[in-house]
C-alpha cells in the first residue's frame, strides 16, 4: 500500500468512526430522553426495575395478548411511556392478579418473571393514601371503605385503622407496604373524583431504601 | 419476443404481496377473531402457540444493552437467523417487512412520475447507523432502535394501536417519494443492513444463468431496488464469471425475474448454477 492510498484509507476510517460516534452519541442521548415511565403507568407483575426493563423488554406485546382481561397496553408513539413497552393504568383498569400470571409466563425474556412465591409477591407499585383530605372515610363524608373491600389481599395490604379526632371517630384506610402488590384495585375502586388512594411506582412510594438527598447539580 | 402475460410479469410481486399481507393477517387474526396463528409482533412472536421466534437484531441490542436473555429468546433468534440463511438475508425486507409496502408504493409513484433516483446517500450510511445503534444500546443500556424503528412502529401499530405512529410512516413515505429513491430501505434502515450480513452467506439466490439471452434492454436495472447487485452477475468482467447475484444487498424480491422478457433470471442455489449456452434450456 503506498502512502497516498494508506492516507486515503485512514481518512475513510476516521470519517466512518467520526460519523458513527456522532450518530451513536445522538441516539444514546435521544434514548435517555425518550424513555419514560410516568407515575400513573404501572408495569405488569414481575417486571424488572425500570432501567433493566428497558434493556430486557423486546416490545413484542406477548404479555398484552396473554392478559385475559385486556388490561395491558403497548405504548404507542406519542404516549408518555417508552415506545412499545407494556403498561397499565390502575385508575382505568387494575391488575386482576391471575394466580398463573399469564403475562409474565408469555414474556420471551426475563423482563417479566413470575415471582416464585406467586402473584401475591408481585410488586407493581405501592398504594399510598394521596388524598387524606378528600378520602370520604377520613373526612367523615361517609363510611366508605371501597378500597379496603376491593383489595385482593384482604385485611393484610389495606386495613381500616380506627382513629379519633376530638370526639369524632373514623377509620383510615392504611396500606401495609409489606403486603401490597400494587395491583391498583384500591385506586380503581376509590369513589372520589380524583382517586384518594393511588398506586405509585416503587421508586416514588418507598423511602426505606432512600439515601440522603442528592445534592442539586450533582 | 412476444410480450408475456401480465400474470407472468407480476408473478413474484403477487407472491410477495401475498406473503407480506398474509403475515399481517396472521398477526391480526388473533386479536380480531380469536384465531391465534401468530402471537406478538415482529420483535418476538409465537407461532401456533408452539414455536417462539425473536428478531435477532432486537435481541442483539438487548444483549449489548447489558441484559442476558433467556434461552427461549436466544433459540428463537437462532431459528430466524437460520431461516434467513436459507431463504436469503434481505428476503426479510421483500417478503416480511410491512414497511416495504409503503416504500414500494413510493418507488412505484417515483417511477410513474419519472422522478429518477433523486438524492443518493452513501450506501455505507446504513452500516454506520447499524454500528451506531449497537454502540448507543451499549451506552444507554436500552434497545435503542426500537424507539425509532418505523418497521415495528407500523407493524406493532397495526396490531396493537398506532397512536402518532402514522407520522413516522408518512415521513418515510415522503422521504422515499420526494427525496431519495429507495432511500429508506437502501440507505438508512439498519435492520436491512443487518439482514444484508446474513445475505452474504445465504443459500437461496437469484442468478442470471441465461445471461446469454440478455438484450441489454435495462428493464431489470430499472425495476431493481438495489441495481448495483445485478451487474456482477449479468455483465461480469470475466465472461465465465459466476452468474449468481452474491451481494448481501439483494432482497430476493424476484422483480428482475418478473421484469425480464428474455427470462434471464431465476431463483437457485448460491453454489450450483450452470451457465446456459445461448438458446439452451436450463
Amino acid at each position: 500500500m503506498n502512502t497516498g492510498s494508506r492516507r486515503q484509507f485512514l481518512g475513510q476510517c476516521a470519517s466512518l468512526l467520526g460519523s458513527g460516534s456522532v450518530m451513536a452519541a445522538l441516539l444514546a442521548t435521544a434514548t435517555r430522553q425518550a424513555e419514560a415511565l410516568p407515575a400513573w403507568a404501572l408495569r405488569p407483575p414481575g417486571a424488572l426495575a425500570e432501567d433493566d426493563f428497558s434493556a430486557a423488554c423486546l416490545r413484542c406485546g406477548l404479555c398484552v395478548q396473554a392478559c385475559p382481561f385486556d388490561i395491558l397496553h403497548l405504548a404507542r408513539l406519542g404516549d408518555d411511556v417508552t415506545l412499545g413497552t407494556p403498561y397499565f393504568v390502575a385508575r382505568q383498569r387494575a391488575c386482576e392478579m391471575c394466580v398463573d400470571i399469564p403475562c409474565a409466563v408469555a414474556c420471551p425474556t426475563d423482563a417479566l418473571t413470575a415471582p416464585a412465591q406467586g402473584i401475591n409477591a408481585a410488586r407493581m407499585g405501592l398504594a399510598r393514601m394521596t388524598g387524606p383530605d378528600t378520602c370520604y372515610s377520613i373526612n367523615g363524608t361517609a363510611q366508605c371503605g371501597a378500597c379496603y373491600l376491593a383489595c385482593p389481599i384482604k385485611d393484610a395490604a389495606i386495613t381500616m385503622e380506627r382513629r379519633s379526632a376530638g370526639r369524632r371517630v373514623y377509620f383510615e384506610p392504611t396500606v401495609n407496604a409489606a403486603n401490597c402488590t400494587g395491583c391498583g384495585k384500591c385506586e380503581e375502586a376509590c369513589v372520589t373524583q380524583e382517586a384518594s388512594i393511588k398506586v405509585l411506582p416503587l421508586a416514588l412510594a418507598r423511602h426505606d431504601h432512600a439515601g440522603p438527598l442528592p445534592r442539586r447539580g450533582a | 419476443m412476444a410480450r408475456r402475460h401480465w400474470l407472468a410479469r407480476h408473478r413474484w410481486l403477487l407472491l410477495r404481496r401475498f406473503s407480506q399481507l398474509g403475515l399481517l393477517a396472521a398477526f391480526l387474526a388473533g386479536p380480531w377473531f380469536g384465531v391465534w396463528m401468530l402471537r406478538g409482533n415482529l420483535a418476538s412472536s409465537v407461532v401456533l402457540d408452539t414455536i417462539a421466534l425473536t428478531d435477532p437484531l432486537v435481541l442483539l441490542q438487548a444483549l449489548v444493552a447489558g441484559h442476558g436473555a433467556q434461552i427461549a429468546a436466544l433459540s428463537g433468534a437462532a431459528l430466524v437467523l437460520l431461516a434467513y440463511a436459507l431463504l436469503g438475508g434481505r428476503s426479510y425486507c421483500a417478503w416480511v417487512c410491512p414497511l416495504n409496502l409503503v416504500t414500494d408504493l413510493a418507488a412505484g409513484l417515483r417511477r410513474a412520475m419519472g422522478l429518477g433516483r433523486g438524492w443518493q446517500m452513501r450506501r455505507r450510511t446504513r452500516w454506520v447507523l447499524l454500528g451506531a445503534i449497537l454502540v448507543a444500546s451499549w451506552v444507554s443500556g436500552s434497545i435503542v432502535w426500537e424507539l425509532l424503528n418505523p418497521i415495528t412502529v407500523l407493524q406493532r401499530g397495526i396490531v396493537f394501536g398506532m397512536g402518532a405512529g402514522w407520522v413516522l410512516i408518512v415521513a418515510v413515505f415522503a422521504f422515499d417519494l420526494l427525496v431519495s429513491a429507495h432511500g429508506w430501505c437502501g440507505h438508512v434502515c439498519p435492520v436491512g443492513a443487518f439482514y444484508g450480513l446474513v445475505g452474504k452467506v445465504s443459500v437461496l439466490r437469484v442468478n442470471a444463468a441465461r445471461r446469454a439471452q440478455c438484450t441489454d434492454c435495462g428493464d431489470c436495472f430499472r425495476i431493481c431496488p438495489e441495481p448495483q447487485v445485478i451487474a456482477p452477475a449479468l455483465k461480469p468482467a470475466d465472461p465465465n464469471g459466476s452468474p449468481v447475484i452474491l451481494s448481501g444487498d439483494c432482497l430476493n424480491c424476484g422483480r428482475c425475474i418478473d421484469a425480464c422478457d428474455e427470462d434471464v433470471f431465476a431463483f437457485g442455489s448460491r453454489r450450483v448454477v450452470r451457465i446456459a449456452a445461448e438458446g439452451a434450456k436450463v
